[in-house]
């Protein structure tokens, strides 16, 4: 075979991946913020209930498990770093598990949105933004989750040592770009419509 | 290597001089201000209403400075192309290279923001100036329902409703709601002003102040699905006195005549009224066109075809024959039948 | 410079056609990708122009009843749709990718998988969307493509007004390829950020490599958007969502802002890389460097954030308010500023200069002129109150095909012609390419200029036939002539692919004389493109070689 992969040509204080991963949550950031855009211009217009006052309750528990998970995800880096492999396990671990408990959240009160108050996507304007709104969201945890559980299985068969740390660096800039959006999504999704103004 | 035949820009020259002087000479003998029969040419530069004449001298004004433009800058180039070429006894040594000039790129610069500030002033106040809010004595208001294909129109004033065919008085100005029944429309008659889009769920305005009686064209001007080409609108100005009596008939119940019995029992016993109203009869359909005065329109099927019998049989043996996709659906009546009850529609003058 | 596994040795080995095919189905390099890219979008072209002459033909006379408004209305839309994501999107992406590692002296790209990758997607997705014509369930039953045009408005484009799959098709075959470009796009940042060779600086790169990048931050910016509507437009018509649904009180402008948002940064993502080609070949055949290289490049990148600001000047008719009418007019008319300062910098690079009028600078200079026309229509729709008469009517046809093909086209052809050389190491016929730009040029001219005098008389756009008592048949038969003229010059081109194979005229490394890196390879370049990593000192590397007395260095 005449082709071989490419090498890079130097180590820039911007390596490739770097660059990629920014450039990969630059444009997640972009198709965020449509759907924010449509669940603020959709607020107060459905034409019918449920109305989020009504059935949404603040995600606290599942907020403060996003959040510390985003600390766990650095640790873990850090140990990564310093070559203890069994620290950085541990942390990786804590964070796939963190963000499991927030899918967990996550699946429990969409339970109580369909079959409680009869809350679907196709019920109201309200219903349409917040579950692909907050759907999306989800599933880019979800892709997290699935991403720390690929390391992890590879780091339990000893292929994962200090020089890959910057990998998993990438992966926890992914990570923390999750977070932000949630911060995001529970300032517009929770918050506002508790703020007398709205 | 230098090419064989360069750039022979005399004869391009020509060529291009004749084409374009052909071309404009073709698109102003056409533009002639409506006249009834002839060809109608919808040109924006051939205004009749208040907005479209202001419409009408900004464009001129805008063109005119693109034009200045255009003439400057492809002088350039085309003495740059003539002058800087090549030549077949060139010693091949590469000329001076010059990397840029501040001094240049500056006066390049503020000229064009010159002209984009003077422009957006100028743009601005004509903005303000198309867009009223308020409106002056005597308006004639005038609502505007799109459908796919066809355009109903409401005088809530005097509770007309008829399609198609929209009249107004000359002199006096209209302000127009525009509503849609489906998807988005837009309702653009170039000579009296320009268009704004008919967006379900959502009421838009529009003014017009026609100035000379006449019959103008145009047609919707937002893709709506299949027969968007075949949307087509008709305004009659009238003369204030013309326009009184036009509406006052419109006002009227459907003629009663005789001779065509046979007709209206079947127009009324069969789903006909389920989608059509003729005023003063048990049809009180919100689909389809009002048809109380069918006959006082010149074209059935929103412009499709004039309104004669055989054009009418036509149409209601089959629409989709002449308009394909068109949402009435043939009737499945029998030849004889159908020509009753285009006979009775023939009465609904 | 030594070629390891040139031409030569290929057609020595006379390998299977198997080993061959599959060289380029699994290829990861920048080059092979390139080519396929360029091919692709090239095919989809000449179908994409079939469309466009079959609408022609039916509009050439008055009440023609050739095609249906049914195949008329799928005509337009596949139409637009081929064109701007199956031919624009693909052509920029592939010269891009053929072109920028060898012009920063790089191997390959940073993530060649991840390219390769992104071509399939691009293909599957035009695959997709090209299916529709045989498989999807319209309104009239099996085998009908989307008809919704290609920016599908809703609620035209919804469930209730679209029946069927075919809209799905559309909305699938571009969600599809569009993770193409946007892979391409984070490639092409990744690459021209970090694998630059020595001594190339940002102030050194090349002004194809800026705009580029322009173009791939651009492309970060606008496709997602683009993504996110799509979405909700399938959750509309599939889980039975509201976004676009004016019968729930969803809106249906909602989508013209999301589309647009999209949709004007999209058209200066096809129209930059025609200013990097142009950058690239004015100078050389000028034999002048470029005019004001900094200004360039910051007009250029300024361009690139206007463009993300302007998006509903493609809405004034919808009735929005006097302040937003007036603000994305004047920020439309801003935008002309720093594309006008390009085209003042093109000419100055002319002037003074040596101009060689081979066919790459043939098209060039037809795209300076159509360009400059293109921006002036631009400007007179910015213009809101004459838009209000414009929009949506032919005019508007007439500006963006000059944009479009008086701009991209031209210069995608000049690209063709300058750098096949160092694409297969043969020439492509002069003298087709003259007959080319000829009679392409004419074609274009009865076409689209004609077009403009259509809308200004009334035309709207979108109909499959017009009546026959408005004036505007014979501007609607010389448009359609025009396509005659356009066809014959296309086939000029195939014709010289047809000869370059059959009676091939040896390239040589460089020639042009031109001064960029990419011309210090062999053509074609081997497969790893330099055999030491280069050196550079300037932005014209090559011109550094040829002129030791002289050097860019010197004055830069």
């Amino acid at each position: 075979m005449s082709e071989a992969v490419a090498v890079e040509t130097q180590e820039s204080r911007w390596n490739r991946g770097k660059v990629g991963t920014l450039c990969l949550i630059m444009s997640e950031t972009t198709f965020f913020s449509i759907f924010i855009v449509a669940y603020l211009f959709y607020t107060g217009k459905s034409l019918n209930g449920p109305y989020p006052v009504e059935v949404l309750e603040w995600p606290w528990l599942a907020t403060a498990c996003l959040l510390s998970s985003s600390v766990s995800v650095v640790l873990a880096v850090k140990f990564l770093e310093k070559g203890v492999i069994p620290i950085f396990i541990a942390f990786l671990f804590i964070t796939a598990l963190l963000g499991s408990i927030f899918l967990g959240f996550t699946a429990f009160e969409w339970y109580g949105l369909i079959f409680e108050h009869g809350l679907t996507i196709r019920t109201n304007l309200f219903g349409s933004t917040f579950y692909s709104l907050v759907g999306f969201h989800a599933a880019h945890v979800t892709i997290g989750v699935l991403i720390m559980l690929l390391i992890l299985v590879l780091s339990l068969g000893g292929h994962v040592r200090s020089e890959h740390s910057h990998r998993v660096d990438m992966f926890s800039w992914y990570w923390h770009f999750v977070d932000v959006v949630w911060i995001f999504v529970f300032t517009v999704v929770y918050a506002l419509p508790l703020w007398p103004p709205f | 290597m230098i090419g064989r035949r360069d750039l022979d820009l005399a004869a391009l020259a020509r060529v291009s001089a004749c084409f374009s002087v052909a071309l404009l000479a073709g698109a102003a003998a056409a533009a002639e201000p409506g006249g009834q029969g002839a060809v109608q040419v919808p040109s924006m530069f051939a205004p009749a209403s208040t907005p479209a004449n202001i419409i009408a001298d900004y464009s001129v004004l805008v063109l005119v400075i693109c034009t200045a433009i255009f003439v400057v800058v492809a002088g350039l180039l085309a003495m740059t192309v003539v002058r800087f070429r090549s030549r077949p006894d060139d010693d091949g040594r590469e000329p001076p290279q010059v990397y840029g000039s501040n001094q240049i790129e500056l006066a390049w610069t503020v000229v064009p923001m010159l002209i984009v500030i003077l422009l957006g002033l100028v743009t601005a106040r004509n903005i303000l100036a198309l867009q009223k809010d308020e409106r002056p004595e005597g308006w004639l208001p005038v609502t505007v329902i799109g459908h796919q294909w066809w355009w109903e129109f409401r005088y809530p004033e005097q509770g007309v409703v008829t399609a198609n065919e929209l009249h107004l008085p000359v002199g006096r100005p209209a302000f127009f709601d525009l509503e849609s029944q489906d998807v988005i429309h837009s309702f653009w008659v170039p000579q009296l002003s320009g268009k704004t889009d008919l967006i379900p769920n959502r009421t838009n305005h529009l003014w017009m102040e026609p100035l000379e009686p006449g019959v103008y064209v145009g047609q919707c001007a937002e893709y709506c699905g299949t027969q968007h080409a075949h949307m087509l609108l008709r305004v009659v100005v009238h003369s204030p006195g013309d326009f009184e009596r036009w509406l006052a008939h419109q006002r009227t119940d459907a003629a009663v005549s005789p001779g065509v019995n046979a007709g209206r029992h079947l127009f009324e016993t069969t789903a006909c009224v389920n989608c059509h109203t003729v005023r003063g009869t048990d049809a009180d359909g919100q689909f389809g066109p009002d048809l109380t005065h069918l006959m006082s329109r010149a074209t059935i099927g929103a412009g499709v075809a004039s309104n004669d019998r055989a054009h009418l049989i036509e149409w209601v043996t089959d629409p989709a024959h002449l308009k394909s996709g068109a949402r009435m659906p043939a009737m499945k009546l029998e030849s004889r039948q159908i020509e009753q009850v285009v006979d009775y529609l023939l009465t609904l003058h | 410079m030594v070629a390891i596994d040139g031409p030569a040795e290929r057609h020595a080995s006379a390998r299977p056609w198997t080993d061959v095919l599959h060289d380029w189905v699994a290829t990861v390099d920048h080059k092979k990708l390139g080519l396929m890219y360029i091919g692709s979008g090239l095919v989809f072209f000449l179908i994409g122009g079939i469309e466009a002459a079959a609408m022609r033909a039916q509009l050439a006379v008055p009440n023609n009843d050739l095609l249906s408004p049914e195949v008329f209305n799928r005509f337009f839309t596949m139409h637009g749709t081929t064109m701007v994501f199956l031919v624009g999107m693909p052509i920029i992406t592939g010269f891009a990718n053929f072109v920028l590692p060898l012009m920063i002296g790089a191997r390959d790209m940073a993530f060649p998988r991840l390219n390769a990758w992104g071509f399939w997607m691009f293909l599957f997705g035009g695959l997709i969307l090209y299916f529709s014509y045989l498989g999807s369930e319209g309104l009239y039953g099996a085998g009908t493509a989307p008809d919704v045009g290609w920016f599908a408005y809703s609620p035209l484009a919804g469930k209730a007004f679209s029946r069927g799959n075919a809209t799905d098709y559309w909305i699938l075959g571009i969600l599809v390829s569009g993770f193409g470009s946007l892979s391409g796009a984070v490639n092409m940042i990744a690459t021209a950020f970090t694998m630059r060779c020595k001594g190339m600086t940002v102030r050194r790169m090349p002004l194809f490599i800026w705009m580029t990048l322009v173009v791939s931050f651009l492309m970060l910016l606008a496709l997602p958007p683009l993504t996110a509507a799509q979405v909700m437009l399938l959750f509309d018509r599939f889980l039975g969502a509201h976004f676009f649904d004016t019968q729930s009180g969803g809106d249906a402008v909602l989508w013209q802002h999301f589309f647009w948002f999209f949709g004007h940064p999209e058209v200066y993502i096809l129209v930059i890389p025609a200013f990097a080609y142009a950058s690239e070949i004015i100078p050389v055949f000028s034999r002048k460097v470029i005019f004001g290289y900094a200004v360039m490049v910051a007009a250029t990148v300024s361009i690139g954030f206007l463009a993300t600001a302007v998006w509903a000047h493609h809405m004034f008719t919808v009735g929005m308010g006097k302040g937003l009418n007036i603000w994305f007019a004047a920020i439309t008319m801003v935008v002309g500023i720093p594309t006008g300062i390009k085209i003042f910098n093109w000419i100055a690079t002319m002037y003074g200069g040596r101009i060689r009028f081979r066919v790459p600078m043939l098209f060039c200079t037809a795209f300076l002129a159509q360009f400059l026309i293109a921006g002036l229509t631009g400007i007179m729709l910015a213009a809101t109150p004459f838009d209000w008469q414009l929009s949506d009517s032919y005019f508007v046809v007439a500006h963006f095909h000059y944009v479009l093909i008086g701009g991209l086209v031209m210069t995608i052809f000049a690209a063709i012609y300058y750098w096949f050389p160092k694409m297969t190491g043969v020439m492509l016929s002069e003298t087709l390419g003259r007959w080319h730009f000829w009679l392409f040029v004419v074609g274009f001219q009865l076409t689209f200029t004609t077009m403009h005098f259509q809308g200004m008389l009334g035309m709207p756009r979108r109909i499959y036939t017009y009546p026959a008592d408005r004036g505007w048949e014979i501007l609607n038969l010389i448009t359609s002539l025009g396509v005659v003229f356009q066809a014959a010059g296309v086939i000029c081109l195939l014709l010289a692919f047809v000869q370059a194979v059959r009676r091939p005229q040896p390239a040589g490394d460089d020639p042009w004389d031109a001064w960029t890196l990419e011309w210090s390879t062999s053509s074609p370049p081997p497969a790893y493109n330099f055999a030491e990593d280069p050196e550079v000192r300037s932005r014209r590397p090559l011109w550094d070689l040829k002129h030791p007395e002289d050097p860019d260095w010197k004055y830069e």
